[in-house]
Order: C-alpha cells, then sequence, then structure tokens
C-alpha cells in the first residue's frame, strides 16, 4: 500500500512538472532515438539540501533553511554498492553544499580508499562562508580536497562580476575568487599536480550556453589576467526548466518561449550523450532516480513495480530500465546538449 | 492594428509569401553572413549586428541580437560598448554634417 502510495505521489508530481506540450518521446521518436542505460559508471548522490546560497537557477531549490541530510546507513550503503561494483568507476557527491552534510569527509576518505575517482560540486563560497547554521569553518577544503585526490567541479557562471552575483547572489564573485586562489594554492588547476579544477558555467537567464570550447578559451584569458588563476576546464551546463528557475521563467512570461527554443535546438548527437544512460543518481533518503534533475521532479526509478532505492541496489535490473523522461528532458538535448559533465555534442551543435 | 509586436519575428519568413524564391535566397544569403564564424566570429558579428539593430531602431533586430550576443558569450559590457559605437557613429555622422552647413554659411558670405 506504501509503495501504491509512493507511484501516486510520483505520478502526481510527474503531471505537475511534466509539459504536454513539448513531447520529449516524440522527438526520439521522429529522430529514431532509443535511449537505453549503456552502464552504471557514476553514482552521483545528493546528500544534503542545505546550502549556503540562495541561487536564482537552482533547481534543488537548495538554501540555508534546507534541513535534509543523508544518514549514514544511507552513506555507508552507497560506499557498499562502490565497493561491490567494479564497473561503477566514479562517485559524484553534489547538493546543496556536499561539505554541510556531517558526514561528508567521512564519505570522501572511504570511497578514495575503494580507489574510487571522487568529483564534488563544490559551490567555492562554503569555503569563505562556513557552515550557515553552526558557524562551523571550512577554510580546511583546498588541502582536505588535495590531500584525498579529489577533482573539483565548481560553479562559476561568468568570469565577471555582475553576472554572478546576479545569479548566486550579491558577493559571490569576490568570495568565489577568494576560494578559488586558496584551491590554487593547493595545487588545483595545475596540470603537473593532477589535482583536477573544473567550472561549471550556466547561463544567467532564459538563453542558450555559448559554445564551451570558445567560452574556456575566454574564462582562461580573464581569470589568469585578472587574478592569476588557473584551471582545467570548462563545462557548460543548460539552465533545467524546472522548480526555482521555471517559476523565474513563469514570472518573466519567458517560460513558453524558452521551452520552445529548447525543442527547437533539440540535437540527436547530444541526445546519444545523455548522462542518465550511464549515472544513477541518489537522494538523501537513498531512493534512486535517472537523474539529479528527474530527483528534484520526485521521478523515481521503479523496478518490479517498486520505487527503487539504494538498499536495493540491483545492477543488472538498473541497466536494463526505461529511463523517465519528461519535457524538461529538452534541456539536456538543445544545442551542444547539457550534463555534469558539460557539452555532450562537443563540436556537433547545429546551432552555433 | 498594433506595431512592433514581439510576436511577429517569428513570422518572418512569410515575407516571402508571395515571392519565396527571392526570399529563400535572402536567408541563405543572411545565415551564411551571420551564422557562422568566418574572419570574424560569430560573437563578433553578432556585436555589430546588435549595434545595427540600434542605429536602424529595429526592436526586433535588437531582441533578437541581445540574446545571440549572450548565447555567443558576449557580456553586458561588450553589448553596451557595441551601442556606444553604434550611437557615437550616429552623433559623429549628425556632426560631420556641420562642415556641409558651414560650406553653405561661406557661399552665402556669412563665414
Amino acid at each position: 500500500m506504501a509503495q501504491l502510495t509512493v507511484l501516486k505521489e510520483n505520478y502526481e508530481c510527474y503531471n505537475r512538472e511534466n509539459d504536454d506540450r513539448y513531447d520529449f518521446h516524440d522527438a526520439l521518436r521522429n529522430n529514431r532515438i532509443d535511449l537505453t542505460p549503456t552502464d552504471i559508471e557514476t553514482l552521483q548522490i545528493n546528500i544534503t539540501k542545505l546550502c549556503n546560497q540562495t541561487c536564482v537557477h537552482c533547481h534543488v531549490d537548495s538554501s540555508p533553511k534546507r534541513t535534509e541530510q543523508m544518514a549514514l546507513p544511507t552513506v555507508e550503503r552507497c560506499l557498499e554498492v562502490l565497493s561491490s561494483h567494479d564497473n561503477i568507476k566514479n562517485l559524484d557527491i553534489t547538493g546543496g553544499a556536499p561539505e554541510l552534510n556531517p558526514h561528508f569527509d567521512y564519505l570522501v576518505k572511504s570511497a578514495r580508499k575503494l580507489d574510487k575517482h571522487v568529483m564534488v560540486r563544490h559551490n567555492l563560497t562554503v569555503t569563505i562562508d562556513g557552515h550557515p547554521v553552526t558557524g562551523e569553518s571550512k577554510t580546511y577544503l583546498p588541502e582536505f580536497y588535495a590531500s584525498q585526490g579529489v577533482e573539483v567541479i565548481s560553479s562559476l557562471p561568468y568570469y565577471l562580476k555582475y553576472f554572478t552575483d546576479k545569479q548566486r547572489g550579491k558577493g559571490v564573485f569576490e568570495k568565489s575568487i577568494e576560494s578559488i586562489l586558496m584551491l590554487n594554492e593547493a595545487g588545483y588547476g595545475n596540470d603537473d599536480t593532477g589535482l583536477e579544477l573544473n567550472f561549471v558555467y550556466n547561463p544567467v537567464g532564459a538563453f542558450l550556453p555559448a559554445p564551451q570550447e570558445t567560452l574556456e578559451v575566454d574564462f582562461k584569458r580573464e581569470l589568469s589576467k585578472k587574478y592569476g588563476i588557473v584551471f582545467n576546464k570548462l563545462f557548460t551546463i543548460t539552465n533545467m526548466p524546472i522548480n526555482r528557475f521555471k517559476d523565474q521563467l513563469k514570472r518573466l512570461g519567458a517560460y513558453e518561449e524558452y521551452m520552445e527554443k529548447l525543442v527547437n535546438a533539440f540535437n540527436p548527437t547530444a541526445a546519444e550523450g545523455v548522462m542518465c544512460r550511464s549515472l544513477i543518481s541518489v537522494s538523501h533518503d537513498g531512493s534512486i532516480y535517472d537523474c539529479d534533475f528527474n530527483q528534484m521532479m520526485d521521478l523515481q526509478i521503479n523496478i518490479k513495480h517498486s520505487p527503487s532505492t539504494v538498499f536495493d541496489f540491483d545492477y543488472k535490473e538498473l541497466t536494463q530500465r526505461r529511463i523517465l523522461f519528461g519535457s524538461h528532458c529538452f534541456g539536456c538535448t538543445a544545442g551542444a546538449g547539457s550534463s555534469c559533465g558539460g557539452s555532450t555534442a562537443y563540436g556537433n551543435n547545429p546551432t552555433s | 492594428m498594433d506595431y512592433y509586436d514581439s510576436k511577429d519575428l517569428k513570422r518572418f519568413s512569410e515575407v516571402g509569401k508571395f515571392s519565396e524564391e527571392l526570399m529563400k535566397k535572402f536567408f541563405d544569403y543572411y545565415n551564411a553572413v551571420t551564422g557562422e564564424d568566418g574572419a570574424l566570429t560569430k560573437r563578433e558579428k553578432s556585436l555589430i549586428a546588435l549595434a545595427v539593430a540600434h542605429a536602424k531602431k529595429c526592436p526586433y533586430c535588437i531582441d533578437a541580437y541581445t540574446t545571440q550576443c549572450l548565447e555567443t558569450g558576449a557580456d553586458p559590457e561588450q553589448m553596451t560598448e557595441a551601442v556606444h559605437v553604434a550611437a557615437s557613429m550616429e552623433a559623429g555622422i549628425t556632426l560631420m554634417h556641420g562642415i556641409q552647413m558651414h560650406n553653405t554659411l561661406q557661399k552665402n558670405g556669412a563665414l
């Protein structure tokens, strides 16, 4: 009965967020694309919705007021899944600001002991701001990351203050620069150290990202010239028309125009590379989803008519599942494509 | 009847209703010039187009090229400078005609 209730709630949420006017299944059929899972290479886990920032585009609706945290037994179970599946090579830790989960350091150290590649979605400012509730300092983070050999992936919407602060809040740009310099000091962004520092660009409003390769050149030139900053790669990500960003689009009267832009920019090559084919997303309570966006829309994966969790993780069944698509998926297939690793159709963007 | 409705931009191709072939030739030319990197990047072309859109006072083009500038990686500072280039050119063109005024003043013995 409880399972039926969850399924019903999922269906109702899907209906609330999905927009039938923009049919992703139709786009796949018209382009003769069948998107099935390939392998599970990455376990992406969202360990908290708590964040020191409140960004206007955030699909997680994170803020200092959120309280959701992954508990230790769920963290341990994620580590067991990693330990028992050699195919899963990457752990991608996100939030909120994941560093605000009390078990964060333990999770990182344990995953590294399992020889997994660990990526952290680090918002930069948490190093400066500290814990928004307890006031605990987080200035140890750059050295901690370096000691663990973590790949740091950080949002930096632009190399200028204006766009960055508009999207992420007043003062964020200056704190981000200070935090990046600390990461550089710890060896990040320098090719010789092997400590990888990658930035994420996403547009400040209702438009598609510029080509990743040209923006990366601009970011490297400007950040080096003005601040002496070095980094490895820039990932461009399209804003997803869900939750807070969708509300913003509707307030601006730009939702339909944005959706039409995404639909018109559908790129079959980008579609083939969508991240949900090789990734599983875990929420703070252990539920599992096709991606972080489906997680935020409560579109939980169902295996044999039951909502799937990390506690009944079945690799084979998961690689044979049907991925749940909705109108928001046009965000990942527009233009050069979009994923947590940036463009999925690098150099193959029919709209650029 | 409404004038300058932003939705009309999407109907641009309807101008070809009575001369489809000429409109196709225009769009092919237009897309070849503005839609690809060449000796100028697509971003540089977008900034030029934004400046021209202001000089020619075309609201459709301002809408389209503001977005196009953003989607090619230009920022508001660069876009504002492009508008200033258009404005200063227009001011310069107006002022340069002052020489014509001087010529006429001279011809009339007033200079």
